[in-house]
C-alpha cells in the first residue's frame, strides 16, 4: 500500500437535534492510500457523507484527528481551512452545484479565482480541464444547457482544474442514468489511473462501487469489520 | 477583489429570474427617495423663493419689536430720517397691505401682498423687470403684478381692471424680480396706496441700497441710537431667511418624518427581497465555501446586490422627483407675514444627491443582516439543500 494521502483517527462527530446530541460517528479510523479510488458504502444515516465532509475539511470533528496529506485539518481555523480546501480537494456533488448563470468554462474556472493567475491562464486552465472531461466544445454552454451528464463533467472539470490530489465525489452518479452514470464512473476511473488523482466516493450504488479499487463499507457510525477489502 | 466581483456579477446575472422581490426593494426604495426629494425641493424652493432676488447691500428697517413688514410702522417725518442716512445709495419707503384675491387653483380667497413702493425701489430689488404691459404712473390707480402672483391669483392680466380697498385699480404691467418673493406682490405708488387705504403719511417699511455693503453695521448703528427712532435694522437676506425659516423647518421635519416612515417601510422590503435571495441561492452560496471562497466575498457580494438594488431605487425616485416636481410652481401661506408667497419646487442636486445616499443607506442595512446570515450558512447543511 502506498502511503496514506488521508488518515482518520478516532473520530467522533455529533451534532445537537434541540437539546440531544446525536452522534454519527463513533470513534471511527480509516486509511485511504495515495492513488487509490475507494466508495464509500452503507446505508442512508450511516455517516458517509458525515466522513467525507470531515476529509474534505467542511466540516470539523467533534472530536479525533483528521490528517490529509500530512496536515491536520481538524486543527486549522475556518479561514486556513477555506484556504486549505481551495489548494487541496475537488468536490464532486450529486446535484452539480453548477452556478446556473456562468458558462461552463466560467463555472470550471472559479476555483481559480482564488490563485493569483492572469485571466487567459485560467481560461487555459479551465479550457484544459474541460478537455478532460471531453466538453471542450460545450465551453459556451450555460449549465441548463446541458444534459445530466455533461453538468457533471463541468462540475469534475471543476474538481480538477486547480489540480488537487484529492476527488471527494458525494454520490456523483446519483441523480444519473445507468449509462450516463457509467461514463461518468469511467472517466473518475481515468482521473484515477491515468492521471493519479486519489478518489474517495460516497454512493448507494454497487455497480459504482465496482468501479472503484476498494470499498469501504460504513453502518451505524462504523466500519463494518471483514468488508473492507476489495 | 476578483472573487467578489465574479459572486456579485453572478448575483446579479441571476436576478432576473427573482425579478418579482426585487422590484419590491427597487421600488420601495424609490418611493421613499422621491417622497423625500420632492418635499425637501419644496422647503429649499421656499427659501430659494424668499432668498433670491436679494442683494448684500439691501437693508430694511422696520418698527423695532416687528416681526414683519404687516405689523411694523412709521410716521412719514421717522420715514425721511431713515431715508436720509448718509449710508444709503438708493432708498424706499414702502406702504405695505394686504389684499383678498381668488386663488386659480382653489378658487378661494387668498391674502396677497399689495406694496406701494418709492421711487427707487425697482432698482433696489435686483432684475427688476417689466416683463408684460409697462410700469404704474405715480399718482394713478394702477398697479403692477409679480410675476408669480399673476399666475397663482385670478384677474391679473394687463387690461384688467380689479376692486379692493375704496377703489378701482387698473391692472398695467408684470414684473419679474429675480424669482424673489416680491413676484409674489402687486406694487402700485406708495402715495396711491396710503390714500387708498387711509394710511395718511405712515409707512411700514423703508427698504434701501448702501452705498457700500460694508457699511451695514455703521448704517445699523447710526438708526439704533438715534433717539427720535426706534426701529429695527437687517440686512435684507437676513430678513427673509428668518422669514422662511418657520415654514421650511415644518415642511422638513414633516419631510424627514415621512420619509423615516417610508424608509422603515422600504427597509423591510429590501430585507425581504435579501433574505430570499440568500435562501434561493443557499446551495450556490454553500459550494462557493466549499471551494474556498471567503465568507467576506460572500457579505460583499450580497451587500453589493442590496446596494446596487437600491442605488436603482434611489436613481428612479430622485428621478421622478426631479421630472415631476423640478419647477413645480405653487402658492402657499408664508407664516411669518399672513401672506401668499408663489414659490416652485426646487430640486436641486444637492437634494438628489442627499436621496441617493438615503437609498445607500436602506441598502445597506438592508442587506447586512441577509448578508451575515448567507455567510454563516453551515456549509454542509447548504450543500443539501
Amino acid at each position: 500500500m502506498n502511503k496514506p494521502i488521508v488518515t482518520v483517527r478516532n473520530v467522533v462527530k455529533s451534532y445537537r437535534k434541540g437539546r440531544e446530541a446525536v452522534e454519527v460517528l463513533h470513534g471511527l479510523d480509516l486509511e485511504i492510500a495515495q492513488g487509490e479510488f475507494s466508495a464509500l458504502m452503507g446505508p442512508s444515516g450511516s455517516g458517509k457523507t458525515t466522513l467525507l465532509n470531515l476529509i474534505g475539511g467542511l466540516d470539523r470533528p467533534t472530536s479525533g484527528e483528521v490528517e490529509v496529506g500530512g496536515e491536520r485539518i481538524d486543527r486549522l481555523s475556518s479561514r486556513a481551512l477555506a484556504r486549505w480546501r481551495s489548494n487541496h480537494v475537488g468536490f464532486i456533488f450529486q446535484f452539480y452545484n453548477l452556478m446556473p448563470v456562468l458558462t461552463a468554462q466560467r463555472n470550471v474556472e472559479l476555483p481559480l479565482l482564488l490563485k493569483k493567475m492572469s485571466s487567459k491562464e485560467r481560461r487555459e486552465r479551465a479550457m484544459t480541464a474541460l478537455e478532460i472531461v471531453g466538453l471542450a466544445d460545450r465551453a459556451k454552454h450555460l449549465p441548463r444547457e446541458l444534459s445530466g451528464g455533461q453538468e457533471q463533467r463541468v462540475a469534475i472539470a471543476r474538481a480538477i482544474v486547480s489540480d488537487p490530489d484529492l476527488l471527494l465525489a458525494d454520490e456523483p452518479t446519483g441523480d444519473l442514468d445507468r449509462d450516463t452514470a457509467n461514463e461518468i464512473l469511467d472517466l473518475l476511473g481515468t482521473l484515477n489511473t491515468r492521471h493519479g488523482k486519489t478518489i474517495l466516493m460516497v454512493t448507494h450504488d454497487p455497480v459504482a462501487a465496482e468501479h472503484a479499487g476498494r470499498t469501504v463499507h460504513l453502518d451505524k457510525g462504523s466500519i463494518k469489520a471483514g468488508e473492507e477489502a476489495a | 477583489m476578483e472573487q467578489i466581483l465574479v459572486i456579485t456579477l453572478q448575483n446579479l446575472k441571476s436576478i432576473p429570474g427573482r425579478l418579482g422581490t426585487s422590484l419590491v426593494a427597487v421600488v420601495g426604495v424609490a418611493g421613499v427617495v422621491a417622497v423625500l426629494v420632492a418635499v425637501l425641493s419644496m422647503a429649499r424652493g421656499f427659501e430659494n423663493t424668499l432668498e433670491s432676488g436679494t442683494s448684500p447691500g439691501n437693508v430694511i428697517v422696520l418698527r423695532s419689536g416687528s416681526s414683519s413688514e404687516l405689523d411694523s410702522g412709521f410716521q412719514g417725518d421717522q420715514a425721511r430720517i431713515i431715508a436720509q442716512a448718509e449710508q444709503l445709495a438708493l432708498v424706499s419707503p414702502e406702504v405695505y397691505v394686504i389684499v383678498d384675491l381668488e386663488k386659480k387653483s382653489s378658487q378661494t380667497q387668498a391674502n396677497v401682498p399689495m406694496r406701494g413702493v418709492g421711487a427707487d425701489a425697482a432698482a433696489i430689488r435686483s432684475d427688476f423687470r417689466i416683463i408684460d404691459g409697462r410700469m404704474f404712473e405715480p399718482g394713478r390707480r394702477e398697479l403692477v403684478a409679480g410675476r408669480g402672483a399673476a399666475d397663482q391669483f385670478a384677474g391679473l392680466a394687463v387690461g384688467n381692471t380689479l376692486e379692493f380697498g375704496t377703489e378701482r385699480w387698473d391692472v398695467v404691467g408684470i414684473f419679474e424680480s429675480g424669482g424673489g418673493s416680491a413676484e409674489s406682490e402687486l406694487w402700485t405708488d406708495s402715495a396711491t396706496l396710503q390714500g387708498a387705504y387711509r394710511r395718511g403719511n405712515s409707512f411700514s417699511v423703508v427698504y434701501g441700497r448702501l452705498d457700500d455693503p460694508g457699511r451695514f453695521t455703521e448704517f445699523k448703528d447710526a438708526l439704533t441710537s438715534d433717539p427720535q427712532l426706534s426701529v429695527r435694522v437687517e440686512r435684507e437676506s437676513e430678513y427673509f431667511a428668518e422669514q422662511s425659516r418657520a415654514l421650511s423647518t415644518f415642511v422638513s421635519v414633516v419631510g424627514y418624518g415621512i420619509a423615516v416612515l417610508m424608509a422603515l417601510g422600504a427597509l423591510f422590503g429590501a430585507l425581504n427581497t435579501m433574505y430570499t435571495a440568500v435562501s434561493d441561492r443557499a446551495r450556490e452560496i454553500a459550494t462557493l465555501r466549499a471551494l474556498g471562497f471567503t465568507p467576506v466575498a460572500i457579505v460583499v457580494s450580497v451587500m453589493a446586490e442590496a446596494m446596487l438594488l437600491a442605488l436603482a431605487g434611489g436613481l428612479i425616485g430622485a428621478g421622478l422627483a426631479w421630472l415631476l416636481f423640478n419647477g413645480f410652481t405653487v402658492s402657499t401661506l408664508n407664516f411669518s407675514s399672513f401672506s401668499q408667497v408663489v414659490f416652485a419646487f426646487a430640486v436641486t442636486p444637492g437634494l438628489l444627491v442627499q436621496g441617493i445616499v438615503i437609498a445607500l443607506i436602506i441598502g445597506l442595512v438592508g442587506g447586512l443582516a441577509p448578508a451575515i446570515r448567507a455567510a454563516r450558512m453551515p456549509i454542509v447543511s447548504a450543500l443539501r439543500e
